[in-house]
């Protein structure tokens, strides 16, 4: 399933091992290795790169690919410092958009989760505290979604 | 940007008084406090002068520059890195470029990639002078601020000098560099680089032995390594809590691999083993624009790819086929292969990192900014906790952050 060079890394060859079902597939684009992991599988996968040195959470980040489905791609930029390797997972999140909450296993989770949260409206069960942090409160709608216009709905340069 | 007393059933009212007869109280620091160097608002539980909680509320300052970037082609989004952190413009545009020019497999001449380092690390002083004086100022410090800013605005004068811009420099474009650099750029630099370690020993004897700075800043501000790692902080605040890991050496961009600089660190911790850690590394990186200015390559300024860089204004407006490059590009964009790159560089607050996904048009299908400081601001409120209200000013300066960087 993994191709070669990403065989080569002991972590990503044991995840093969462990969790035979998780990783639907893999590449290597770029020299950047990426792995689609299935929805449900999130957060154990999570822990056990954790185990296996991905100390560092980089990031998490979403891709709206409105209107194909399922709709999301969620992104979790991994970076182990002891190997120097860094790996991309990516969830496909269709309806509902829900997915399990990384914060039990990287504290840096908490604000990025929040954020694809408030920008693209993904909401991670078990989150702490699952509110907006960029946009206002009581904002309607999601930003970073591809159906919001850059001008928001309220303001259209038609009318002008 | 929220509303956290609503959110978190917290009463602006004070919470009357512990046991020991210590009275408890909320306090509302910012948005507008000059100790936040932006807009930041800091929800503060306080026992007495003791922060028992600290809820920070982010969002004052949010553009929605990754929203625009889907709406510009992928040539007019460098103008937008600008302006994510007004004080490491040229770092952010460094990054979009390398993600770009990863995507576009473009082989960048090096001359251009020496001037690139230079740039960066002239940036990297820029910025930490702000820090240094604006994080001394907050302590009391006046004087270091003007002597930081004098500085500084010989940087932004070089700066323009290149670019025409003191800080939306849009300067390093996917391809190259945005213009030949001026004549008698290397005059410029030279002189500045030359008294400018002289200036970091002025800085350093009105600081670094003061008693009252010492006091406010040992012992203040400590939290793990193990701790900073799991709240996503990096840059100088990692390695001065001891570990030696900077991108520039660890995933080398740019030919930075054939530069010779060390890696400051220091173990303590605290806010005093940070400034020293940024004082150092403004040496080195002073180290670097000396050995950039002494080998810097012959050659192009911009890779030999029409199909990206716009074309020279001499051809332009000499040659008929550069003019209808000049058209293409810039009325329709260049395409970039369908993809996705991510790529970090170390920004003077840390790892800064663009993730760009291309479906292949001349538009940017998503940008996504891995800002230094969004990472670091998540340590704020453990750094806070159990602290003396008067210490949060020295944390808050020590961690130099950037409120447009955190809200983009």
């Amino acid at each position: 399933m993994l191709p070669e060079r990403l065989k080569a890394i002991p972590a990503l060859s044991a995840l093969e091992e462990q969790f035979p079902g998780a990783v639907e597939s893999a590449s290597d684009a770029l020299g950047e290795p990426t792995l689609w992991i299935a929805k449900d599988q999130i957060l154990p996968v999570c822990r056990f790169l954790k185990e296996q040195g991905f100390i560092r959470l980089s990031g998490i980040t979403a891709v709206d690919r409105h209107p194909a489905a399922p709709r999301f791609e969620v992104v979790y930029l991994l970076h182990s410092l002891e190997a120097n390797i860094r790996v991309r997972l990516k969830c496909r999140v269709g309806e509902p958009f829900e997915l399990d909450s990384v914060t039990g296993v990287w504290r840096s989770a908490n604000w990025y989760e929040r954020e694809v949260f408030d920008l693209f409206g993904v909401v991670f069960r078990n989150h702490p505290s699952l509110r907006r942090i960029l946009m206002p409160e009581n904002w309607e709608g999601h930003p970073l979604r591809k159906d919001y216009p850059v001008h928001g709905f309220k303001y259209s340069y038609k009318d002008e | 940007m929220s509303d956290p007393e609503a959110t978190l059933g917290l009463s602006p009212e004070p919470q009357g008084e512990t046991e020991t007869g210590v009275r408890r109280m909320l306090l509302n620091m910012g948005p507008q406090h000059p100790s936040t160097h932006g807009v930041l608002r800091v929800l503060i539980e306080l026992e007495g002068e003791t922060i028992t909680r600290a809820i920070p509320d982010i969002g004052y300052l949010h553009t929605g520059i990754e929203k625009q970037c889907e709406a510009l082609t992928w040539h007019q989004a460098v103008t937008l890195t600008d302006r994510v952190d007004y004080l490491a413009n040229l770092s952010n545009n460094l990054c979009y470029a390398l993600a770009v020019e990863k995507l576009l497999q473009l082989e960048i001449p090096p001359k251009a990639q020496w001037m690139r380092v230079l740039l960066a690390e002239l940036t990297r002083i820029n910025s930490h002078l702000v820090w240094l004086g604006t994080s001394a100022m907050d302590l009391g410090a006046m004087t270091v601020f003007f002597y930081c800013f004098r500085e500084r605005e010989n940087l932004l004068k070089i700066f323009e000098m290149f670019s025409g811009q003191r800080m939306m420099t849009s300067y390093i474009r996917p391809g190259g560099l945005a213009l030949e650099p001026p004549r008698g750029w290397d005059k410029a630099v030279r002189d500045y680089i030359r008294e400018f370690p002289q200036k970091v020993d002025e800085y350093e004897a009105l600081l670094s032995k003061n008693p009252i700075f010492l006091n406010r800043t040992q012992g203040v501000g400590y939290l793990s390594l193990e701790d900073l790692l799991d709240y996503g902080v990096t840059g100088p605040l990692i390695r001065a809590a001891g570990l030696a890991w900077d991108i520039r050496k660890s995933e080398p961009y740019s030919s930075y691999e054939k530069f010779d600089f060390d890696i400051p660190t220091r173990t303590a911790g605290d806010v005093y083993a940070r400034y020293q850690v940024r004082v150092e590394e403004m040496r080195q990186s002073a180290r670097i624009v000396n050995q950039a200015l002494d080998g810097m390559p012959e050659g192009p300024y911009a890779a030999d790819a029409p199909h990206v860089v716009l074309p020279d204004r001499e051809k332009m407006k000499t040659q008929m086929e550069a003019l209808i490059y000049h058209f293409k590009l810039v009325y329709e964009g260049y395409r970039v292969p369908a993809g996705e790159a991510y790529q970090v560089i170390e920004s003077p607050r840390g790892e800064l990192g663009y993730y760009v996904v291309s479906d292949g048009s001349a538009k940017p299908y998503r940008v996504f900014m891995r800002t230094p400081s969004f990472g670091t601001l998540q340590a704020l409120a453990p750094m806070f906790e159990g602290r003396l209200i008067a210490d949060s000013i020295a944390c808050m300066g020590s961690l130099d952050f950037v409120l447009g960087d955190v809200d983009r």
